[in-house]
Formats: C-alpha cells, sequence, structure tokens
C-alpha cells in the first residue's frame, strides 16, 4: 500500500463517517422541533416567559437604584457648602460647583442677613437665583415665582419700582398684609420689595424673604454664604463629588446632609433587598416551571431515544443530541425572552417611575446562561434516569 | 365509582400527584409571599422613611417671626409666645395616635458660654432625648433619639431628668471638650454626656434637657416647638382639598385619613394655642418615594402571581399528558366527555386544596422570614388572605388543567391507547 492511497482511503472514510453524520444530526433536531410542534412550542413558551420574567426582574433591580435616587434629589440638597468659620464663600464659588458638577445635580447659593422692617422688627432676607432654587427645592409650595428679568438700573429705580421677591406665609401678614409694597433696610441702606408670591415649607423659610441675588448682593454688599447642592448618582459617586469640592474650593467646608444621605440609603438598600428577594423567588419559580415542562416533553419522547438506542446511536450521540436541542431552545428563548423582559420593565418604567427603563445588556449574558443551564439540566435528568432502561423495555411501552 | 376513581389514582400515582402538588404548592407559596410583602411594603417603607426626621410641626398659634441664621437663633429667647409641655401627651391622644410614631419638643435659648475667661454666645437647645411619658394609661418614650435617627453621640446619651449635655462637634473641637468634662455655661457647671455630631446646625450648639432649658429662661413648662414623626399616607386631590369647604360625611372621611394635613389638624385641636404643619420637604416627598415603591412592588407581585400561575398549569398539563392512555381506556370503557373531565377536575381540586394549604403555610413563614431579615419586624399576614389564596390556588389549576383536559376528552381512544399521541 503506498502513502498517499491510504490517505485518500481515510479521506473517503472521514468525509463518509462525518458528514451524513452532522446532517442527520441537524434534520433530527429540525424534525424534533417540526413534528411535535405543540410539545415543542408549549416548551419555548415557558422558556420565553421565564426569561422575560428574569430579565425583567434583574432589569428593574439594576435601574431601581437610578430610578429612586431621582426620587430622592427630590428631598433637595445632600451636599452643603458654607465658607469656612462663617465667613462668606469666594466669587464664583458657584460656577466652580457647577463644572465640578457637570450636570450631575443641581446647586444654587444662598445669601443671609437680618434685616429691619419699616417698624424695627428683624427679619431674615436671603437672597437666591429663583430659578435654580425651583429646581433644587421642589417641595416648596410657591403661589407664583418672581419673573427673574434683572434691572439694569437698580440705584435709578430704587424707591419707585419694588424689587420681586417670595414672601414666607408668615412674614407676609407682618410686613405686607395687603401684598403692598414694602421697605427693609439693612445697615442704613433701604430697598423697596414688591411680593411677587408667597413661599410655605413648614419650615424657616416661612419666616423669611427671598429675592434675587443680584438684588440681593448690590443691596447689602455681601456675597453668599452658602450653597446648596442636590447631587444625583451612588453614595460612592455622591462622596466622589464632596471631595472634589473640597478641593476646588479649599476654603469652604463641604458637608454631606446626613439626615438626607443617610435616609436614603436605608431606604434604598430595604427597597433593593426586597427586590431581590422577589426576584430570586419569581425567577425560582419561572426555572421551576420551565424545567417541569421540559422535562415532560424529554420524557415523553422516550420511544426516539429507544429507537436511536435500539438502531445503535451510541451514548455521546444520545447525550450530544439532546443537549443540543436543550441549548437551541435555551439560547432561542432566552433571546425572544429578553426582547420581551426589556419591555416589559420599560412599561414598568413608565408606568411607576414615568421614565425610561435603561435596557441593561449586561443582563442579557446572565440570563442567556442561566436559561441554558435551566434547560440542559432540565434535558440531563430524564436522559440519566432513561440511560439505565433497556431499549426494549421502552418500545414495549413498559 | 368516580370517587373510586380519584382515590385509587391518587393511591396509585402518588410520584405525579406529589410532583403536581409540589408545583401548585410552590406557586402559591411565592404568591402568599408576594401578596403579604406587598401588602406591608407601604408601612414598612413609611417607617423607614420616618428616618429621615419629622414630617409635622407644631408652633405656637401666635408666634413672632423665626430669626435663625445657620442655626444660630437672633430672637431674643422670651419673645414670642410658648406651648406647653404638659400638652405633649396628648399628642398621643389624637384619633391617629398609633401613627404618630415618636415626637420631640424644642425650646432654643441663648446661653453665655465661658471658656478660659473667653465669653461667647451659643445656642443651647432643650429637648426630650428619650423621655418616658404616659397618657391615660398607656406608657411610651420618646424624644430626639426616634424624630432624629441620624444624631449620633461620641459619649452617652443624657438622662432627661439630668442637667447633663450634648456638645456639637464642632462647637466641641473649638472648645477643645470631650465627653466627660464639664463646661459653663451662663454660671451653671455642666456636665458634658457626649458629643453630638448631626452634620446641621445642631454641631456648633449645646443640647440639653428640655427641663435645664426652661429653668435657664425662667419659663417652666415652655416649649418653641414640637417636631412629629408620624405615618401618614401619601397626599392626593382629595388630602390636598380645604376641609372647611367640606360638608359633614366627606369631611369625616378627609379627618379619619391619615393625610399629612388631617393629622396637622388633629395636632392643633390636641394643643392648645398651637398651630401644626407638615414640613413639606420630608412629607411631600416621602409620598412621592411611598407611591413608587409601593406600585413597584405591587407591579412585581403581579409578575410572580403570573409566573406562579404559570408554574401550575405547566405542571397540570404535563400530569394530565401523561395519562393519554389511562383517558383513552375509560372512554373505549363508554365515559362521557363529561365524566373523563370530572374526574380530573376533581384531582385538580384535591391538589389545588392540598398545595394550597401547604403554600399558604410555606408562604407565610417565608414571607415573615423576609420581614424579618430586610425590616427586622414582623409581616402581618391576615386571615383574610387564606380563604383568598385557596380560592386562586383552585382556579389557577382549573385553569392550567382546562387546555389540558379538553385535549384529553377530545383525542380518539384507539390512538390515545397505541400510544401515538
Amino acid at each position: 500500500m503506498s502513502a498517499p492511497m491510504s490517505h485518500q482511503a481515510r479521506d473517503l472514510a472521514a468525509s463518509r463517517t462525518h458528514a451524513p453524520h452532522t446532517s442527520m444530526f441537524v434534520r433530527m433536531l429540525l424534525r424534533a422541533a417540526v413534528l411535535r410542534r405543540g410539545r415543542a412550542a408549549s416548551a419555548l413558551f415557558a422558556m420565553v416567559v421565564a426569561a422575560a420574567v428574569a430579565t425583567a426582574m434583574l432589569n428593574l433591580y439594576v435601574d431601581v437604584q437610578a430610578k429612586l435616587q431621582r426620587e430622592f434629589r427630590n428631598y433637595g440638597a445632600n451636599i452643603i457648602l458654607v465658607g469656612k468659620d462663617g465667613s462668606s464663600l469666594p466669587i464664583g464659588a458657584l460656577g466652580q460647583v457647577d463644572s465640578v458638577l457637570a450636570g450631575r445635580g443641581v446647586a444654587a447659593s444662598f445669601g443671609l442677613v437680618v434685616a429691619r422692617t419699616g417698624d424695627g422688627q428683624p427679619i431674615v432676607v436671603a437672597g437666591t437665583d429663583f430659578d435654580r432654587v425651583k429646581q433644587l427645592n421642589r417641595w416648596w409650595s410657591v403661589s407664583e415665582w418672581p419673573t427673574t428679568t434683572e434691572n439694569p438700573d437698580l440705584t435709578q429705580n430704587q424707591g419707585e419700582v419694588g424689587h420681586p421677591s417670595l414672601v414666607g406665609v408668615r412674614a407676609l401678614p407682618l410686613v405686607s398684609p395687603k401684598s403692598q409694597d414694602f421697605d427693609l433696610t439693612f445697615q442704613g441702606k433701604t430697598l423697596r420689595i414688591s411680593p411677587s408670591g408667597t413661599v410655605q415649607t413648614g419650615a424657616a423659610e416661612d419666616s423669611r424673604i427671598y429675592i434675587s441675588l443680584s438684588d440681593f448682593v448690590s443691596w447689602t454688599g455681601i456675597q453668599p454664604s452658602t450653597i446648596q447642592v442636590a447631587a444625583s448618582g451612588s453614595p460612592s459617586e455622591i462622596t466622589a463629588v464632596m471631595d472634589q469640592l473640597a478641593q476646588a474650593l479649599p476654603s469652604t467646608d463641604v458637608r454631606p446632609v446626613r439626615q438626607i444621605v443617610e435616609g436614603e440609603a436605608r431606604v434604598l438598600g430595604k427597597t433593593r433587598a426586597t427586590l431581590l428577594a422577589a426576584a430570586a423567588l419569581i425567577i425560582l419559580t419561572a426555572a421551576l416551571c420551565v424545567l417541569s415542562t421540559l422535562m415532560g416533553w424529554v420524557f415523553d419522547r422516550r420511544r426516539d431515544f429507544a429507537i436511536m438506542k435500539a438502531l445503535g446511536a451510541s451514548e455521546r450521540l444520545l447525550n450530544g443530541f439532546f443537549a443540543a436541542e436543550a441549548a437551541v431552545l435555551g439560547a432561542t428563548g432566552a433571546l425572544i425572552g429578553f426582547l420581551l423582559g426589556i419591555g416589559i420593565a420599560a412599561w414598568i418604567g413608565r408606568a411607576n417611575f414615568h421614565a425610561t427603563v435603561v435596557p441593561r445588556y449586561g443582563v442579557l449574558p446572565v440570563v442567556l446562561v442561566g436559561s441554558m443551564v435551566v434547560t440542559l439540566l432540565s434535558a440531563i435528568l430524564p436522559i440519566s434516569l432513561l440511560r439505565r432502561v433497556q431499549p426494549a423495555v421502552i418500545l414495549r411501552g413498559e | 365509582m368516580f370517587i373510586r376513581l380519584v382515590y385509587e389514582s391518587f393511591r396509585r400515582q402518588k410520584r405525579r400527584k406529589v410532583l403536581a402538588g409540589a408545583a401548585i404548592a410552590l406557586g402559591v407559596t411565592v404568591a402568599t409571599a408576594m401578596i403579604a410583602v406587598a401588602t406591608d411594603i407601604g408601612d414598612k417603607i413609611n417607617r423607614e422613611l420616618r428616618t429621615i426626621g419629622a414630617n409635622l410641626v407644631v408652633t405656637p398659634q401666635e408666634d413672632t417671626l423665626d430669626v435663625e441664621i445657620g442655626g444660630v437663633n437672633l430672637k431674643p429667647p422670651t419673645d414670642g409666645a410658648f406651648l406647653s409641655d404638659a400638652d405633649l401627651p396628648k399628642i398621643k391622644g389624637i384619633f391617629w395616635h398609633n401613627n404618630i410614631t415618636a415626637f420631640a419638643p424644642m425650646l432654643p435659648v441663648t446661653v453665655s458660654l465661658e471658656n478660659d475667661g473667653a465669653k461667647q454666645d451659643v445656642t443651647l437647645v432643650g429637648t426630650y432625648f428619650a423621655k418616658q411619658l404616659s397618657y391615660g394609661n398607656e406608657n411610651f418614650v420618646t424624644g430626639v433619639r426616634n424624630t432624629h435617627p441620624w444624631w449620633k453621640v461620641e459619649g452617652a446619651w443624657p438622662d432627661d431628668n439630668s442637667h447633663d449635655i450634648l456638645v456639637g462637634e464642632r462647637l466641641a473641637s473649638r472648645l477643645g471638650k470631650t465627653a466627660g468634662d464639664t463646661l459653663t455655661l451662663s454660671g451653671r457647671q455642666l456636665h458634658v454626656a457626649g458629643v453630638l455630631s448631626t452634620g446641621g446646625a445642631e454641631d456648633d450648639q449645646v443640647v440639653a434637657p428640655l427641663g435645664l432649658a426652661q429653668e435657664i429662661i425662667g419659663r417652666p413648662g415652655a416649649v418653641r416647638r414640637v417636631y412629629v414623626s408620624a405615618l401618614t399616607k401619601p397626599e392626593d386631590a382629595f388630602g390636598r382639598r380645604d376641609p372647611k369647604s367640606m360638608s359633614g360625611a366627606v369631611y369625616d372621611r378627609w379627618y379619619c385619613t391619615p393625610y399629612p394635613q388631617a393629622i396637622a389638624l388633629q395636632l392643633t385641636e390636641a394643643m392648645s394655642h398651637s398651630h401644626a404643619e407638615q414640613i413639606r420637604q420630608v412629607s411631600q416627598n416621602e409620598g412621592a418615594v411611598l407611591t413608587r415603591i409601593e406600585g413597584l412592588i405591587f407591579l412585581i407581585t403581579l409578575a410572580a402571581l403570573f409566573a406562579s400561575a404559570l408554574a401550575v398549569s405547566a405542571a397540570m398539563a404535563t400530569a394530565i399528558f401523561e395519562r393519554r392512555a389511562e383517558v383513552g381506556l375509560m372512554k373505549a370503557l363508554g365515559a362521557g366527555k363529561f365524566a373523563v373531565a370530572s374526574v380530573f377536575f376533581a384531582e385538580a381540586a384535591l391538589l389545588a386544596l392540598l398545595g394550597g394549604v401547604i403554600g399558604f403555610g410555606v408562604g407565610s413563614l417565608l414571607a415573615h422570614q423576609i420581614g424579618e431579615s430586610i425590616f427586622n419586624s414582623q409581616i402581618s399576614i391576615s386571615p383574610v388572605l387564606f380563604p383568598v389564596i385557596l380560592a386562586i390556588a383552585v382556579i389557577v389549576t382549573f385553569a392550567g388543567s382546562a387546555m389540558a383536559i379538553r385535549r384529553a376528552v377530545t383525542m380518539d381512544p384507539v390512538f390515545a391507547l397505541r400510544g401515538e399521541l
């Protein structure tokens, strides 16, 4: 025998043993799905539903923190900046805070002084930026926000046109019972104020008068002393923002509002824990549902199994066949279920949080692997039971 | 014959029955646990939200304006009106007294602090830490330790009947004082029980038992304001309506709903010459957070119910499909569709009841476990849930079996017996 010939023969033998094998394998897989459409479809359906529920739950679990953190930002500031030892903040401090935040939150600066009303009563006057406060402190119940068109000639108009202001509900009867304009004095300088609206919060703001920051600075000559920052993000992100703020503004004290930060952490932690428990329960139920459906299906096909075995199929081929079938089913179900689950999560986000839940594609591999594991398990369990049985016994229907 | 059929089916096919029953029990377990958690989550989260602080404040009706900047009170301490601390226990006598988790009176006074010969004015706040009070025959403990849970003390909390004080952490570091030192305030030698850290204005203040603050300004029984922490229902359109414009029955319904406004009105009634108001920062936002979390858990409970219904019906369908030869035999012997179906439905009902009872028990335990491990408190399961859960179990099992039973009774017995279906 020459070497090339034996090489050819080996090639032929190899192509004969492999080619029909693979095509037969694929054909068996396809026929199994087509012939028993009903059972295959119900198994796939169970898989899709389970994957969809798992995807939706995992997606929500990942996303709920961001969603609830947004709700918690309505509580207002979680960081406060004050000048060290009661001094004013450096000029341009708010700009620096804005650049540190870079859109990840809102900040507003406040200046506070004690002024005197016309009859000599002390009253706290605060200067701030109304547009920012509106975003920062959404719980303020304001009858009408002052229009923030700035008056260019403050000194000339002083005494003629009142400066727009927000008057606390408790301060209003004292300074302006008929909502008329009134005068305030601070260190001998008088400012005419016209109440644009009232503010009610149930806290210290009710006894104050808020004017725009530019009016405040030109009237008192005092720069703002406090910046309230509502930074968004996770606790570690907020800590990072605080560190950056402390670096950018070394002359200030940066303090967390512990009340808000701690309360938020507690509620978020408990909600996530509840959600995790619920997700675990639901995913477990869905997985068991898939397991029982698939096991039933595979068990039902013990005749196929027996015929293949009687015709001489090897254990490896049989295992491979059922495993491949399970893997295809798992993967298809997981993909369809993933899309469906994203839809469910998005719907829940819209219905409950009025915001879209961002699809987390990181969930996909988890769902995919999980589905394959469940389907493989539900294929291998009945197979390993059947393996010990003689094909003849199964074919006789016993 | 019918009863014997069902009985024998259970006796002979123990493995299958156990499997189907287990699936039902599991589904019911998940459903029970989730429903229990969902019905109680509002209350649990509401209590967690109370850690953000009091949501109501009671002030004297005819008070002068607060003049306060950065925690420094510039109003003369004896100026304005006061509440009486004799009225405080009455807070526990209002209609919604069970919803009042805690309250703490506050009396800020200005004292002069002498340290190394230098004098400075600081604010001393008198309050309850954990005060024993009683209303009627109900005893309770209340104070800032409940209303302001984020306050942390290095050292010990002072006793409410002592003259010990807490010094705010920034003030303490300026003075170089720690727990155990003494401090001279307005000529009194006071023992510093601990250093207080709050992250707020109190860090620059002294906090003392209420009695001491009253003694300093010489006004026994005086209280400037009271912070009340109450479990409330999120405000809705009805809650925002003005109670004065309501007719009798509508007013009663408003009054008997724990809206922040309704509780504020009851507090105003309970304490003489007072005015109670919601602290909007806390009360408005907690409503929003609460609604979101409740909504989320509700939707997830729906998902759980759906998943467990599916699991039950899958198990039932498999169980019935495996018995098609039996159906074929019954039909070949002359049983009608109705007879066959009724056997299966009777079996399904039995399984559902059995699985339902077991599932309810396990689910209750599971809910209890979730409550203990997440919220450190019991999740209460109302007994009303039991028949509801059983009914759901039976309905879901029937619905899950219906398709499979229909297929079983319509098939040709010849094919079924030859095993060709």
